[in-house]
């Protein structure tokens, strides 16, 4: 492997562990943030164990995403110096707000965890607030910076020096709006459907007691209407994000679509394989004038192809697939919650059936492979560019050696953590089961 | 003062800051391991209960400095980032294996014993692993073939001066850290504990102290650059020394309490002196980043982005001051939190 491929091959596995554990920071905070306020509202404890068992699951992962945090961060400037040294001079606005957010998370996070027994109820929702906001604006702020990254503004790049810098414009740049609010929305979606999958995973075992389904329905119940909302908003959302690829970045939606011929009354290619020699998508199906009308909202738009620009543009066309898969995810996704969902609003009461929740089971690792493939498809889209139309990914690359042996370093990490953090949680969880902390509440309430 | 000196007085704050929060941090997880088996004393219980609400938010610091380095000198991230390669990312794997065993051994009470000695050791080596990075950045270990710069891994691990840096960092982690757990010991009113950290402190002030005048003694010899600079401030060394020795006697100052000492002034002079002596330091190293490749005007970030930045510093320091002062109450006063429950033990 070449040496530009392997810093991307570090960097993109490192970026693909943090980001399981960054997209359950965000979506579990939130969650947990909903549970406290659902106990305060409906002065239900359930809820407040709820709180405090998926608090418990969360402060575990953040032993992990921290430092993986630390390490993407870090990273950025030992395997992306080129990069990192345009970002310094014209996109380190973001960032530096960024800390700030995470200062706020850490902070109140510690506060929540450590010192709720000490807190009043208005205290600890007010704490567990901030932890959300903070995790929920970090992410906002350093996607800013990413989507910089693919419509970069607010500096001109003569003869590798970096002039007229305006952070506000890099700020603004056109698509900041979308990305952030897509990678958000996701983030809660998935923090939502994982712990669908957990609640579940749990009803479908027989050995309930009845204070324990309640637990478990009132928790799927709370996780479904979030993980509804937050999959519609993201297909909206993912709508206007192709309008904005049609205006800004037309070769990656060429390309995520397998567009060759730039055409009106463009179709839309579902699955199938982008042959690049025939100019044709080998298998899929496709639906005419809907790619045309998705971008420019007529069919009669016109949608730019690939053949419109030079070959050595193009990024790999596997990323179709990708982008096909996480689509295809999504919608099935808002499909499934809204099954649940209709379910129990038209049969009261009644139990979920075991197979709806076979498949409630999976919507959790199938949203997180949606994650995984979003972010690889957004950062090979955009290849061979790190910053789009201006830096390429080699001039960005270290030309330092030794890469190989940081990669076999850094895998040897991940998986021992991934293994050892999920061991960890299954040890936790059978130590301290449920139906332990609903016995403690009981007692709590007759004393 | 033009802006650039502006801009690497705030890095040196936040790297002093770090430096300070770091040392405590993972000196505090050696010391938990350390106490962890003694059934007598509550020792490690105390530095865990220092720890547990205060890692994430140490670790927090290591990243703004870091995000201040490419903010104002992008250029000493692009060279610093390429020549650091290999130290930085083994000290990444360590600072991961370490926050997350910490975890582990918090939650795992089966196992809690491995999983503290495996925090624990991975953190005290990662501070001496840090400060290890300062020699090679006086010049002398770097070598360029064209555009390429490396560092010479041979000569760095046959220098002197690696290796008093290396045990100032080890000396100076765990001499910060039991000073600073005397302190939080005895606000707990926990004397018993209190006297444990008191004497680990007053072994290691003057082991922190010789390998601190011995790694500026192997420092002049590969800097020579360094001293003219260094005779010129004489006097913020010799403060920080004078600062060194009243902190260290504080030890010993008269108190209401069972036990000899004042830690809470100690803590606050030992500050005071690796604050000088870290000034002193910095002000020798101009204008170098790196000697003598970079220096801080080329390493300086856009002007414009300079005053953004500056604006969004004092914004962000002016919200979290006050989440700091919260913060500080909650784990650092209430005897609610400091004080260990006997079914604890």
């Amino acid at each position: 492997m070449d040496q530009v491929l392997l810093t991307r091959t570090l960097f993109g596995s490192s970026m693909a562990f943090h980001i399981i554990f960054a997209t359950l920071g965000v979506g579990v905070t939130l969650m947990i943030l909903f549970a406290e306020i659902m106990r305060w509202i409906r002065k239900d404890d359930d809820y407040g164990i709820m709180a405090k068992r998926w608090t418990k699951g969360f402060a575990i992962l953040l032993g992990v995403a921290i430092p993986s945090g630390t390490i993407v961060g870090v990273m950025l400037s030992l395997l992306w110096p080129g990069f990192m040294e345009i970002v310094g001079k014209v996109i380190a606005v973001p960032f530096q707000i960024e800390i700030f957010a995470f200062f706020l998370e850490a902070v109140f996070m510690s506060i929540y965890i450590y010192a709720a027994d000490r807190l009043s109820n208005v205290m600890r929702v007010i704490s567990v607030a901030l932890v959300a906001f903070g995790a929920s604006s970090s992410a906002y702020l350093i996607n800013i910076a990413h989507s910089w990254m693919n419509t970069p503004r607010g500096f001109q790049l003569t003869d590798g020096q970096v002039t007229d810098v305006d952070p506000w414009a890099a700020v603004m740049n056109p698509s900041m709006q979308y990305t952030s609010k897509h990678v958000l929305a996701t983030a809660y979606m998935t923090g939502a459907f994982v712990l669908v999958s957990i609640a579940a995973y749990k009803l479908l075992r027989k050995t309930n007691s009845d204070h324990e389904r309640a637990y478990h329905k009132k928790g799927l119940m709370l996780t479904l209407v979030v993980a509804l909302i937050a999959s519609l908003y993201t297909a909206t959302n993912g709508h206007d994000t192709a309008k904005m690829l049609h205006n800004e970045m037309p070769l990656k939606l060429a390309a995520a679509e397998g567009l060759f011929e730039t055409q009106a009354n463009a179709p839309l290619a579902i699955m199938g394989i982008p042959d690049p020699e025939t100019g044709t998508i080998i298998g899929g199906i496709e639906i005419p004038g809907m790619l045309s009308w998705l971008a420019t909202g007529t069919t009669e738009g016109v949608v730019q192809g690939l053949n419109d620009f030079p070959r050595e543009e193009w990024p790999p066309l596997f990323v179709h697939t990708l982008f096909n898969i996480m689509v295809g995810i999504g919608f099935s996704l808002i499909g499934i919650a809204g099954i649940a969902i209709a379910w129990s609003v038209l049969f009261r009461g009644r139990d979920f059936p075991a197979w709806l929740l076979l498949i409630l089971v999976t919507t959790g690792p199938l949203s997180m492979l949606a994650i995984e493939m979003g972010w690889i498809f957004s950062c090979t889209g955009r290849q061979p560019w790190t910053i789009y139309g201006i830096q390429s990914t080699t001039d960005a690359a270290t030309q330092s050696g030794n890469i190989g042996t940081l990669f076999i370093l850094f895998m040897a990490l991940y998986v021992m953590l991934l293994v050892l953090t999920g061991l960890v949680l299954k040890y936790y969880f059978s130590k301290n089961p449920l139906h332990e902390d609903l016995t403690k509440m009981k007692v709590q309430v007759l004393d | 003062m033009s802006e650039v000196y502006i801009a690497i007085l705030i890095i040196w704050v936040f790297l002093f800051v770090y430096a300070i929060a770091g040392s405590i941090d993972f000196g505090a997880g050696f010391w938990a391991m350390f106490y962890q088996t003694s059934k007598e004393t509550q020792a490690s219980q105390i530095a865990n209960r220092y720890l547990s609400p205060s890692w994430e938010v140490t670790n927090v610091f290591l990243v703004l400095l870091v995000i201040a380095l490419v903010g104002f000198f992008p250029g000493a991230a692009f060279y610093l980032g390429t020549l650091m390669i290999l130290p930085v990312s083994l000290v990444l794997i360590l600072l991961a294996i370490r926050s997350a065993f910490m975890v582990y051994s918090f939650t795992v009470k089966k196992y809690t014993r491995t999983l503290t000695v495996i925090s624990g050791l991975t953190g005290l080596l990662i501070p001496a692993l840090m400060v290890s990075i300062l020699p090679v950045s006086i010049g002398g270990f770097i070598a360029s073939s064209g555009e390429r710069h490396f560092i010479l891994f041979n000569e760095v691990l046959t220098s002197p001066a690696v290796y008093t840096h290396i045990g100032f960092g080890l000396a100076t982690e765990l001499f910060l850290s039991a000073l600073l757990l005397s302190d939080y010991a005895r606000e707990a009113g926990n004397e018993e504990v209190y006297g444990i950290y008191r004497k680990n402190a007053i072994v290691l002030g003057p082991v922190t102290l010789l390998f601190a005048v011995s790694a500026l003694l192997t420092l002049i010899p590969e800097a020579p650059w360094m001293v003219e600079t260094m005779m010129d401030i004489w006097y913020l060394f010799a403060l920080s020394l004078a600062a060194a020795v009243i902190g260290y006697s504080t030890l010993w100052w008269k108190s209401d309490k069972t036990n000899l000492g004042r830690p809470r002034i100690g803590v606050l002079l030992i500050i005071l002196q690796f604050g000088l002596a870290s000034f002193g330091y910095g002000l020798s190293h101009m204008p170098y980043i790196l000697y003598p490749d970079l220096t801080v005007y080329e390493a300086f970030t856009d002007p414009v982005m300079f005053r953004w930045l500056l604006y969004g510093y004092g914004g962000g320091l002016a919200i979290l001051i006050p989440a700091f002062i919260v913060f500080w109450r909650l784990f650092m006063k209430d005897k609610r939190y400091l004080q260990i429950n006997q079914e604890e033990k």
